[in-house]
């Protein structure tokens, strides 16, 4: 039998990315899950600032604009206000890692019942981009421009690895859009973390890593190559803590 | 029956009373009594108590669920009430509702502990990025806070717009004799809110946006303006004081007229909008306006010196009495008026 497969309503509007982002595949992964546990109509996304914000104009559900940084506090009061709907709060990694470390972090630790994605395109990429905490040891970016130099910054920050160590914590995951295989194991963690909070079990965080072949500037094939060789063994793939059975 | 309250107890109280059922917050001296009492309130009466990990997250907290409509506050003074200026821009530029207390402490920076008015200027005019305004009560007394805080949340949901109560310290700290309001309830939709539908929030466009906040600002200039006038009518010399300055004033008012100089006060009840209609009950006697006020160098006295352009003939000295980090006395007052008649006081305006 044929299997069909339609664009799930809450991207059915085309998007503002750039060619060849991966941002567009994660918001794809969390719309078919919203639509499969028919929570279209009951649920709110919190959007952080970056390129975050283009998802104002392509995601066909209700959402809030929140300030940078601040979007793990907001859905937390989303949350507090309609324990009924599904607060979803979805960032990049300047918002959620660097600016916001405290506001993610700290909603982790009281495992606040939010589901939180962040995407890991190791650069801050809607503002032309600069180099963030994710950055790549020697990656060249507009603010660290003969390559990021460690000794000075900072070796590349993994915050799931932190989250997963906080004992109320629900899921935590990190995935990629690099490959299909990927894609396909990242939305198996992007059911886990909107279940968790569907069933009462806390906070759920799920990072992606992304390519952002604009910043990068590299083809996608190149960015993918890249992907390979030098973030995804950096930044393990795969669950860092599993749902409580 | 009326019964002793401490300042911050008793707004907590009546926040309660006025149907709020989200705080979060971050302590802080003097306010930290507030988020004190509704943590353990707060459960007792269903609700929910969030000790955030700071004041920035504590108003973004504020932010998402009074876009769900929920009755929500926080409170905080001095450095922390800086830190939520970001979120109340944010506030302002959804037209999302949310009632704020400041309890205010003296000084820039840390400051001290001390009782005073020296956020005036910031909270009357936004604070934030971008142009708008936050409605701003300044209570004068427990009893006058309690009334003030029943009413924040139907003001703010009125116009969407953050309501804040502009406490000071000593206000914080003391206790007076209060009666309470029943409690009370909204249960309409608001119908803007975020409830997972997407339906419309009554968001504006930019294009739309001046005119919009334009239309709300004169909205809420021509009709949420509030104050008392004490002896201004046939008065030569009109202080304006509001909050616990006001008191003392009053007193002054009293004192003077004992000695035969006609003084008078007006008590600006919302800071802003700013009572100018207040001002014309101003005789076209007067002979100097007065701004009495618990700052360094003069916030208050602007606002005074405009209103005084605007509602009064001629050009009327505005002069200012500035006590600092701490509530003028009655007699510094009384010596200040002294020093104006005898020429030694100047004027500021």
């Amino acid at each position: 039998m044929a299997v069909v497969k339609t664009t799930p309503t809450m991207v059915s509007i085309p998007n503002h990315f750039c060619p060849g982002c991966g941002h567009g595949i994660l918001n794809r992964l969390i719309a078919e899950v919203i639509q499969e546990k028919g929570y279209e109509k009951k649920t709110i996304l919190t959007l952080g600032v970056g390129c975050s914000c283009n998802m104002n104009g392509s995601w066909n559900g209700d959402k809030i604009q929140t300030a940078h940084g601040r979007a793990a506090s907001t859905a937390t009061g989303v949350k507090v206000a309609r324990p009924d709907l599904l607060s979803i709060a979805y960032q990049g990694d300047g918002d959620a890692y660097v600016i916001g470390l405290a506001e993610t972090l700290n909603a982790a630790y009281r495992s606040e019942p939010i589901t939180v994605f962040v995407i890991n395109n190791n650069n801050f990429a809607m503002t032309g981009g600069q180099m963030s905490w994710t950055t790549m040891p020697g990656q060249v970016t507009t603010t660290s421009a003969h390559g990021r130099d460690t000794s000075l910054t900072g070796m590349p920050i993994r915050v799931p690895e932190i989250a997963a160590t906080f004992p109320d914590v629900a899921y935590v995951a990190r995935g990629s859009v690099h490959s299909a295989k990927e894609i396909n194991r990242l939305k198996g963690y992007v059911r886990n973390a909107i279940e968790a909070q569907l069933n009462g079990e806390g906070y759920a965080l799920v990072e992606v890593l992304c390519q952002c072949p604009t910043n990068w500037g590299m083809s996608v094939e190149k960015s993918i190559q890249w992907m390979e060789k030098e973030v995804v063994p950096y930044y393990e793939l795969g669950e860092l803590k599993g749902r409580r059975k | 029956m009326k019964k002793m309250w401490k300042g911050n107890h008793a707004i907590a109280e009546a926040a309660m009373r006025a149907g709020c059922e989200f705080y979060a917050g971050y302590p802080i001296t003097p306010q930290t009594e507030v988020g004190e009492y509704l943590s353990s309130r707060m459960p007792e009466l269903g609700r929910r108590f969030l000790q955030a990990e700071n004041e920035m997250s504590a108003i973004y907290m504020i932010f998402g669920a009074y876009a769900c409509g929920m009755r929500s506050m926080t409170s905080s003074s001095g450095p922390g009430f800086s830190l939520k200026q970001e979120g109340i821009a944010y506030l302002c530029a959804n037209n999302f509702p949310s009632v704020l207390v400041n309890v205010q402490r003296w000084g820039p920076g840390l400051g001290t502990l001390d009782s005073s008015q020296t956020d005036y200027l910031r909270d009357t005019r936004g604070g934030g990025n971008g142009d708008y305004r936050v409605i701003v009560y300044a209570p004068n007394s427990i009893q006058e806070t309690v009334d003030l805080m029943y009413n924040a949340f139907d003001v703010a949901e009125k116009y969407r717009n953050p309501v804040e109560i502009l406490s000071e310290a000593a206000l914080g700290q003391m206790m007076e004799p209060v009666e309470f309001p029943p409690f009370k309830e909204r249960k309409e939709d608001l119908g803007w809110t975020f409830d997972g539908t997407d339906r419309p929030h009554g968001r504006i466009d930019n294009p739309g946006k001046p005119g919009a906040l334009r239309a709300k600002v004169e909205a809420i200039m021509a009709n949420e303006q509030r104050w008392e006038n004490y002896m201004v009518e046939d008065a030569d010399y009109v202080f304006v004081a509001f909050g616990l300055p006001s008191r003392t004033s009053r007193n002054a008012v009293d004192l003077l007229r004992e000695q035969g100089i006609k003084a008078g006060l007006i008590r600006p009840i919302t800071v802003w909008p700013f009572p100018f209609d207040a001002f014309k009950e101003i005789p076209g006697t007067v002979k100097g306006i007065i701004s009495v006020e618990s700052t360094d160098a003069g916030q208050l006295v602007e606002d005074v010196a405009l209103a005084t352009k605007r509602m009064c003939r001629g050009n009327v000295p505005v002069y200012g009495l500035f006590s600092g980090q701490k509530i003028p006395k009655t007699k510094e007052i009384v010596t200040y008026v002294n020093g104006i008649l005898s020429g030694e006081n100047k004027e500021v305006f």
